[in-house]
């Protein structure tokens, strides 16, 4: 059977040219870049080049760069290592209320174990955050924002450069966690006014495993990873250099391709939500219809339940991802869903679709001819449609 | 994730439908939870001649609502009353730990319309019983309070041992 894959926000598959570029690095050139002899100075400047194109991929200097082993690490030590690194100066940290869990759980943290206060700060029903709200929350205790650039269950761009101004203007740090965005729109750290940002490996075809934080020069932020003096000694462990060799392959290539990728994204998504949106009623399209991420198209299919239709769409050869209670393993309604204001018996029916530019036409249509027959099959036998129906 | 019964049930699902005419109609959960089923019978001497179901939910709970329709068509009341939470998950071939709250509701769902069904007997019709809210499959840690799934082992906020 066909497979149509449709969840690059879950995972990629590693690019060739990128797994060419990396096998090397496994058993042949394999000497610690921390080595004095050649064939560690040999391994570091291969690294360097790597931090170099991350760099160039993201407008930020070469020293600016520090590799991680995910996104999710990259948002740790942004939240975490720059509040602490802050706390004599406040213990107050904004995110807003839609972030990854690597965010909001990080200042939970903050929150337990360093005596911070944490504001989780409301968004819109699109999901957007706005500079009025922000500046309401802002206060002489505030020593880091972090809000996301682009939403993984909505799909929602924020206005990140006028966000992060406001709090550059009172000498606030600024991360945003731009791991759905780098690689699937330009992404520039100057023109966004960020002090952090967050990308990863996979979201850019590089292998899991994968990810660098962008960090101002000369902002302070605690390590978490205490170790050698391996990057500089802001984070200790032998560097994984199969993994960032793939790494700058992967931002190579993704510089290269910004200027057509997202064009031809966005036109595979809006044949998908506009086909959607015309053949299934009582459908919900979630985040922002236009300020959102090229390939992302997110919905609530009313009086059906997400996980079940994922499953029905998977015997399709169809595979999306959902943020419906029954699906997480906590079985809590997504906190993003409820952040921007989705009934939660609606929230139940979110179905997300993450396209890449491996995916064609052909695939849209595929997906086009099985949906509306998985969520009519679900409907036929659900007492919530029969109600509505009934109304 | 799921066995191949559970899968088989989800893709064609047995007794779904409505019986206008019921003798007996048992509804539990609600939409904000994630699942909701309605249970109707037909009962002819004592015996579950017919039982359909119409369930919102994810794939453990349509499995759960097609396996116990299966379990109790033909049944004597009595032993439809016996068929419980356990004897459905054993059934499916097993539920995900997180799932198994599910199997409940199914034999629930069709015990409440059993009741319904005596309940009308005994001429003391009531309206159908509110939907029972089911408990959350989740731990709090008791160190820091947040909440975990409950399949973790160390709490996912400060590391603490649940």
């Amino acid at each position: 059977m066909k497979r149509v894959y449709l969840d690059h926000a879950a995972a990629t598959p590693v690019r060739k040219e990128v797994l060419e570029a990396m096998l090397p690095y496994f058993s042949k050139i394999y000497a610690n870049p921390s080595s004095v002899y050649d064939l560690g100075t040999n391994v570091k400047r291969v690294l360097e080049e790597q931090r170099e194109k991350v760099a160039e991929l993201i407008g930020a200097g070469k020293n600016e760069i520090i590799f991680t082993s995910s996104g999710a690490e990259a948002n740790n030590i942004a939240v975490k290592g720059a509040a602490l690194a802050n706390r004599k100066k406040g213990k107050h940290v904004i995110v807003s209320a839609i972030e990854h869990h690597s965010v909001l759980n990080s200042a939970r943290f903050l929150e337990r174990f360093h005596g911070f206060e944490v504001t989780f700060l409301p968004v819109d029903k699109y999901g957007l955050a706005s500079v009025e709200t922000l500046e309401r929350f802002l206060t002489d205790e505030t020593v880091l924002v972090s809000i996301m650039h682009g939403n993984n269950e909505i799909g929602t761009i924020q206005q990140i450069s006028e966000l992060a101004t406001s709090c550059k203007e009172r000498g606030i740090a600024f991360h945003t966690d731009a791991v759905a965005t780098v690689g699937s729109i330009p992404v520039d750290v100057k023109e966004l006014n960020v002090d952090l940002l967050s990308l990863s490996g996979p979201a850019l075809g590089a292998p899991k495993g994968t990810g660098a934080l962008y960090f101002k020069k000369k902002l302070r932020f605690v390590p978490l990873i205490h170790g050698g003096i391996q990057e500089n000694g802001r984070r200790g462990g032998t560097e994984n250099v199969p993994g960032i060799v793939g790494l700058g392959k992967a931002a190579e290539l993704a510089i290269s391709e910004l200027s057509s990728k997202p064009l031809y994204l966005q036109g595979l998504r809006e044949r998908l939500v506009s086909g959607i949106l015309e053949k299934i009623p009582h459908v919900v399209y979630t985040g922002h219809p236009e300020k959102r991420l090229p390939g992302h198209a997110s919905f609530c299919f009313e009086a059906i339940e997400g996980e079940a239709l994922l499953f029905m769409l998977s015997r399709d050869g169809i595979y999306a991802s959902t943020g419906s209670a029954c699906a997480s393993k906590a079985l809590k309604t997504s906190p993003v869903l409820v952040a921007i204001g989705v009934a939660p018996e609606i929230a139940q029916g979110s179905v997300v679709f993450t396209l890449s530019h491996e995916n064609n036409t052909e695939e849209i249509n595929h997906v086009l001819e099985k949906l509306p027959v998985a969520v009519e099959k679900l409907r036929s036998f659900s007492p919530v449609w029969r109600k509505k129906m009934a109304a | 994730m799921y066995s191949e019964i559970v899968m088989d049930h989800f893709t064609n699902p047995r007794n779904t439908g409505v019986i206008e005419d019921a003798d007996g109609v048992g509804e539990v959960g609600n939409p904000v939870c994630g699942d909701m089923m309605t249970f109707y019978i037909k009962v002819k001497d004592n015996v579950l001649e017919d039982v359909k179901f119409n369930t919102f939910g994810c794939v453990a709970a349509i499995a759960v609502s097609s396996i116990v329709s299966e379990m109790a068509k033909g049944k004597t009341l009595e032993e439809a009353k016996r068929i419980s939470k356990k004897g459905v998950a054993e059934a499916l071939g097993g539920l995900p730990k997180n799932k198994l709250h599910c199997s409940n509701l199914g034999a629930e769902a069709l015990s409440l319309a059993i009741k319904n069904y005596e309940d009308r007997k005994a001429g003391k019709v009531k309206d159908s019983d509110s939907p029972k809210e089911h408990a959350e499959e989740s731990v709090a840690c008791s160190c820091c309070d947040a909440v975990n799934p409950s399949e973790a082992k160390f709490c996912m906020q400060c590391g603490g041992k649940l």
